[in-house]
């Protein structure tokens, strides 16, 4: 079990989370090249080891956060709020504050 | 070395079983071959086995980082279907049971092929509709599949949960009678011995650590633990580790990520089981017996990047509670040992089979769940791609660039799948 520590609400159980993948990725302007967009979606650098990755506390603040994580130890270095970009769809679409 | 054979077994055991040979030899490696597979699992030693057999390329090494076996080759559960309905999986995993069927023969080493039926239930009219369109494309393509009602089911499995009080009632199931079951050890070992008689080099502890480029990029061969290798073509079978691999190798990233896919096996019991049962469309679940006696189930993946090749908790908990509702009399049954497998979980579900950017270098990656039944076809296209430099019809639909194109193979049929894993 991995313990996750929300930075809304403590150390919490990894079964009270969503997965959300890789938060390296950053998705391009609507209009930009198909190419930039196949590589948004489609590629991704998978790496062995240290991980920057969403986590959704589903089953709790139901906030999206950015957690460190070692892909092959599970070893979590840090978690902080998701970016201000995705604080901000979350608020305009759910009204809920990250703060 | 000779072949296997009931006379064979006799004359051994009259002699006090002192005759046996190593099943392959243990070659130092060269410094150059026609054409390396890195990757010694199920994939890379059947490629090899294709390789010298279909193609007479005999100047063949396979290298392996640790022993043959010792990945996803052996950690499955070891089931065998076709029953698939998007074009280009349809007709490859055909293609691969088809393989699957005579494999034993082929290659002289009993691969305990056991074609004892795949029962997938479903438990909601919307289920019987989605199990009949999909055996009535899997008829159109010449697969057998057979949809059975509530009674068929309860007579050929009488020991399931069909009370009142089942959570999901069993409303009936998509039934293929020629899938089954092989043991995933001597599929590993039996290609690896055929192979090795034809001439293949099989060198197990020898990780590749680099590539070797010529001044136009094109790929000439490897640096490993063991010393560089030269090739003409250089296959990558490496599935739990493509991506790394294919980014050392100057390809760039792939459509992939790796995921943990736990499996269970509980201890023996009496023959209870006489299919493989597949739990469809309400959590995720897979089980049958194995000749020894032990149930042996999986269900969903661990759901994050993952390349530990063992599982967490919340996973066991699911797949034993799709145990209790599928087969409630094994809620007093021991689980005796659990394992995780890293898969190369791709973007649509399905497997790549294709050239890479890479001259000179081929890809065998994002084989998902799918990767053991797949394991013949996957090499016979394979070999087939490498040797020829063009796909193989059965596996022509297997295309990197399938991505690009917005092509998927989306088998799940759910809809934009770049986040489905």
């Amino acid at each position: 079990m991995l313990r996750i520590p929300c930075p809304y609400c403590g150390v919490r159980d990894q079964s009270e989370f969503d997965y959300g993948g890789d938060a390296t990725v950053n998705y391009p302007a609507l209009d930009a090249s198909e190419q930039e967009w196949f590589e948004a979606v489609y590629l991704r650098d998978d790496p062995k080891g240290p991980h920057t990755e969403l986590w959704r506390h589903a089953r709790g603040c139901r906030m999206w956060i950015i957690v460190e994580r070692n892909t092959v130890t599970h070893e979590i270095t840090g978690a902080r709020p998701a970016n201000p970009a995705h604080a901000e769809v979350l608020k305009r679409d759910f009204e809920l504050e990250t703060t | 070395m000779g072949r296997y054979s009931a006379w064979e077994i006799i004359k051994q055991g009259l002699t006090g079983n002192k005759g046996w040979e190593r099943a392959w030899r243990d070659p130092e490696p060269k410094a150059r071959y026609d054409a390396i597979v890195v990757g010694g699992g199920g994939h890379g030693l059947a490629t090899a086995y294709y390789l010298a057999k279909e193609h007479g390329i005999r100047n063949v090494a396979v290298l392996e980082k640790g022993w043959l076996g010792g990945g996803n080759a052996g950690r499955n559960t070891t089931i065998v279907r076709s029953n698939y309905m998007i074009p280009g999986n349809t007709e490859f995993y055909e293609f691969s049971l088809k393989i699957w069927e005579n494999l034993s023969q082929d290659l002289n080493y009993n691969v305990m092929m056991s074609q004892r039926g795949q029962i997938v239930l479903f438990h909601s009219p919307a289920g019987r509709d989605a199990a009949a369109r999909r055996l009535n494309i899997m008829r159109l393509n010449g697969i057998d599949g057979e949809l059975l009602d509530r009674e068929q089911v309860m007579k050929m499995v009488p020991h399931l949960d069909y009370s009142e009080n089942a959570r999901f009632h069993i409303l009936g199931a998509a039934y293929q009678p020629r899938a089954g079951t092989a043991r995933h050890d001597a599929v590993n070992w039996g290609f690896a011995r055929a192979a090795d008689q034809l001439g293949v080099d099989i060198i197990q502890n020898c990780e590749v650590t680099g590539f070797l480029h010529d001044a136009t990029g094109a790929a000439i061969g490897v640096q490993t633990t063991r010393g560089e290798i030269r090739a003409g073509k250089i296959g990558v079978a490496v599935a739990g580790h493509s991506n790394r691999v294919a980014q050392m190798a100057g390809v760039g990233r792939l459509p992939i990520e790796a995921h943990a896919l736990q499996a269970f096996v509980s201890e023996a019991v009496k023959p209870h089981l006489d299919y493989v049962i597949a739990f469809g469309g309400i959590g995720h679940f897979y089980i049958s017996q194995s000749d020894k006696g032990g149930m042996v189930y999986g269900g969903d993946l661990d759901m994050y990047n993952n390349y530990a090749q063992r599982g967490m908790l919340p996973v066991v908990h699911d797949v034993h509670e799709c145990v209790m509702q599928v087969m409630p009399s094994l809620g007093r049954a021991r689980l005796l040992r659990s394992w995780g497998g890293i898969m190369d979980m791709s973007m649509d579900g399905s497997p790549i089979i294709d050239k890479s950017p890479v001259e000179g270098l081929y890809l065998n990656c994002g084989w998902c769940y799918g990767g053991f039944k797949a394991t013949p076809a996957s090499g016979f296209c394979f070999a087939h791609l490498i040797a020829k430099d063009e796909p193989h019809p059965a596996g022509a639909g297997l295309r990197l660039d399938r991505f690009r194109h917005g092509a998927m193979i989306d088998e799940k049929g759910a809809g934009a799948t770049a986040w489905h894993h």
